[in-house]
């Protein structure tokens, strides 16, 4: 069969996740690529755990990505890096946002939050990049804008021109915050190590 | 033209291609975006429904006149619909009637994961089963067609993972057909026992008949590989069954009921080993065994006239392993079958699951680490927050319903006890306080709008009239929230955005009889506290609307400047924690709580439970 490429995006309901998942399908697809993503709406949306599955090739069947075959995980809260770390391949790439949000567990001081997050991925042998996306979108002028950050970082990554990532944002996201986004883009393009 | 499509999208270009006259649907995860994807087209008259029963007998209605209709709902929307459903099957469509059932196999979002596969055998319903969004347009336009043609309802059954999966479609044109026009016709649409068992004779033949048509069908085809191994599958199935066995030859079925008899037995003849991979029951399997036990006696049969008529095999000495023309005529090749003895019969399949179910390799992977969990919770500044901390302050039992209002149970509130299914918060309360009377001084029903109108209604109507004590909380928050905001008898607009007469609540349990009928701002709690107390107590039915938007409708204000925490006066006693808000957390090494001011909302439930006037507005 030949190769499939899958990118598994995982975070906290209410993070962007979704249009992150369109924008990067969209540019499978503009590549030339047959496409499939699946998620899971409803109840997953109130503050849980989501996670979305993109996979691309020439012919794609299953819409789910296996435990140990993802190329790529995009993390955009850091202790959803360890949850669906074991999702990754031999080789492939775990790309995490740097923002912590508490879950209820936590909050209600029942559990702790897992401490140095990187370290316990690179010990695990992960191949790991951590990137401030939260920050920078917050600098930028729009916490909201942590999807494209993270989304410029993953496309320093896969073999496709930028001109159609940005023709793909141009495309998807509203035009009032465009700019913004397309400033994003660019700065996740640079947070590449 | 090419676009990335959901399942629910493609269903919607679907019914527009088909040229579908009229739809409606309640929401219901996983098929909620269906309606509310047609309804951005135009061409199809568009509404929410009060409930799935309520859909489908609009919908048939529509059929009477001719016109081309369709319904969407969840798997358990089909339990509610069922009762027009069997008649409908009988009656039949005279202009066509789609149904589009959204089974949830791993329960993403249900309370149960029952295959309404079952219902097509059950109902005598055609059934067609979309393995992609290609599909599901392409099978809705046939269905369709179908269903015109013969004169039937068409089931559709779709699956989380295809409603909620993305591939790419090719686009089509609508067929714009007009509507037929009202005919009298009493002998098919009053289904008196008279006349239903006429039709339910002929019913049975057609079903019969499309046994062949189903296997002509362009939905049920074959994909050769290995000469010996086949593969049976349906649905999504077949997407994970392609990655799993990569040389078998396959037999891919669309159009699932009735089955393609006559084109499985061609498959399966000759080859040694079968695997039928199905989501969930093993119904093909089961139908499939059946097939060949009816084969076998039909051999038994032969061998069994061979035997009384003349030796014609060596002089009655043949042996078991005899191939002449004589013995072997009627045995047939029969391969082994492998189905739920392997696979296993709940949650929903992947490709891993599959290969290691039937013991193909999977790939190694690294442990998964311990992380804390991350469940859903109640949104800050949810109003059902202010309702469940009351219940819980009082300590009483409270049977729940469907909807976000469920995430009660959670700690730190744990302020639920039942759910059970669309309504019976009210019936189930009425039945404990049947068993023990005294309870129900210590019990609430809490019900949302939405489902209240759904199926809340009767059950109150049922404990009015039997003279029931129960106290009803109605949590008003102006929507159907969970499927993510639909608009609904309550909420004042229609699907479209249209201004739409709007129930009084109060006026509408005061009919039914109830004297005490208060209305309340659940994020008051002194004010939901007390009509609480008060209403628990009375030896009459009460019910108490606790009114206030959901904090995520943008309709309304909902937001207000954040609360903060002064940590000087702040002495860590966690009573703001106990209200189980994601934006409040406790700090165990300063004994501090903390308020994110990027969540808070500015509700300001918090603010009064602070005995230290510690949460104070930041403007």
């Amino acid at each position: 069969m030949d190769k499939i490429t899958n990118v598994l995006i995982v975070g906290v309901g209410g993070q962007g996740i979704l249009l992150a998942s369109e924008v990067l399908s969209e540019v499978f697809i503009k590549a030339g690529l047959d496409v499939k993503k699946s998620e899971v709406h409803g109840m997953a949306q109130r503050g849980g755990s989501v996670s979305s599955h993109v996979r691309a090739g020439k012919k794609v069947y299953s819409s789910l990505i296996n435990e140990g075959e993802a190329d790529y995980i995009l993390s955009f809260e850091l202790m959803e890096s360890l949850r669906w770390a074991h999702y990754l391949s031999k080789d492939g790439l775990i790309i995490v946002n740097k923002q912590q949000i508490d879950p209820l567990p936590v909050t209600i001081g029942k559990e702790e939050y897992p401490q140095d997050v990187h370290e316990k991925l690179k010990e695990k042998g992960y191949n790991t990049i951590v990137v401030n996306a939260f920050d920078i979108a917050k600098e930028l002028g729009n916490a909201k804008a942590v999807n494209i950050v993270l989304l410029g970082t993953l496309a320093s990554k896969l073999p496709f021109e930028i001109s159609i990532w940005e023709e793909v944002i141009r495309e998807l996201v509203p035009a009032k915050i465009l700019e913004l986004n397309l400033n994003a883009f660019k700065r996740g393009l640079l947070s590449n190590t | 033209m090419k676009k990335f499509l959901s399942g629910n999208e493609a269903i919607a270009r679907g019914a527009y291609e088909a040229g579908i006259h009229f739809a409606t649907a309640y929401p219901g995860t996983p098929s909620t975006e269906i309606l509310e994807n047609i309804s951005n087209y135009k061409e199809i008259k568009c509404q929410w429904a009060v409930n799935e029963k309520t859909s489908l007998e609009i919908a048939g209605g529509a059929t009477f006149a001719g016109a081309r209709a369709i319904v969407a709902m969840k798997h358990v929307g089909l339990n509610v619909a069922a009762d027009p459903m069997f008649s409908l099957a009988y009656i039949g469509a005279f202009g066509a009637l789609i149904i589009v059932t959204a089974d949830d196999p791993s329960m993403h979002s249900s309370q149960n994961e029952q295959d309404n596969r079952y219902y097509a055998r059950s109902a005598r319903i055609p059934m067609f089963e979309p393995s992609d969004s290609q599909e599901a347009k392409d099978m809705i336009i046939e269905a369709v067609r179908l269903s015109e043609e013969w004169n039937l309802p068409v089931l559709i059954r779709m699956t989380t993972r295809v409603c909620h999966a993305k591939s790419i479609v090719e686009l089509g044109e609508r067929t714009e057909v007009p509507i037929k026009g009202y005919t009298k016709d009493i002998s098919k649409r009053i289904v008196i026992p008279a006349h239903a068992k006429k039709i339910h004779v002929e019913l049975e033949d057609k079903l019969f008949e499309l046994t062949e048509v189903s296997s002509k069908s362009k939905f049920n085809i074959i994909e050769e590989g290995n000469p010996h191994i086949g593969v049976i599958t349906s649905g999504v199935a077949y997407q994970y069954a392609k990655e799993v066995f990569q040389e078998a030859s396959f037999m891919k079925i669309g159009f699932s009921y009735p089955l393609p008899m006559d084109m499985i037995l061609d498959f399966i003849i000759g080859k040694k080993f079968i695997y039928i991979v199905e989501e969930l029951e093993p119904i093909m399997e089961n139908e499939i065994k059946a097939l060949i036990t009816d084969l076998a006696s039909v051999s038994a049969l032969k061998s069994l006239e061979a035997s009384e008529t003349e030796d014609e095999c060596d002089e009655n000495n043949h042996e078991e392993s005899c191939e002449c023309e004589d013995c072997s005529e009627g045995y047939l090749d029969i391969p082994m079958i492998i189905g739920k003895s392997q696979i296993p019969r709940y949650h929903e399949l992947s490709p891993d699951r599959l290969a290691e179910a039937v013991g193909e390799s999977v790939v190694e992977t690294r442990e998964p680490c311990a992380v804390p969990n991350r469940p859903p919770v109640l949104c800050p500044g949810c109003p059902h927050r202010g309702v469940f901390y009351a219940i819980k302050k009082q300590k009483l039992i409270a049977t729940g319903d469907i909807g976000c209002y469920t995430l009660g149970m959670m700690p730190p509130l744990n302020a639920l006890d039942t759910c059970v299914c669309m309504g019976a918060s009210i019936t189930a309360a009425f039945g404990i306080e049947k068993a023990i009377p005294e309870l129900s001084k210590k019990m609430v029903a809490v019900i949302g709008d939405s489902t209240f109108f759904h199926s809340g209604m009767t059950g109150l109507l049922d404990v009015v009239y039997n003279q029931g004590h129960t106290t009803v909380l109605i949590l008003d928050n102006r929507i159907t929230a969970m499927t993510g905001h639909q608009d609904n008898p309550g909420s004042g607009f229609s699907i479209s955005g249209q201004p739409a007469p709007e129930v009084d609540l109060e006026m509408l349990v005061k009919s039914f009889g109830v004297k005490f009928v208060k209305t309340v701002d659940p994020l008051n709690f002194e004010e939901c506290n007390s009509a609480l107390k008060e209403a628990v107590e009375l030896e009459e039915p009460a019910v108490i609307i606790t009114k206030r938007p959901c904090v995520l409708l943008k309709r309304y204000k909902t937001r207000f400047a954040p609360f903060k925490i002064d940590k000087e006066k702040c002495v860590g006693c966690q009573a703001c924690v106990q209200v189980g808000c994601p934006a409040i957390s406790y700090l165990p090494k300063e004994k501090k709580s903390e308020i994110n001011i990027s969540l808070c909302v500015g509700c300001g439930f918090c603010k009064q439970m602070c005995k230290f006037e510690a949460i104070e507005q930041t403007e």
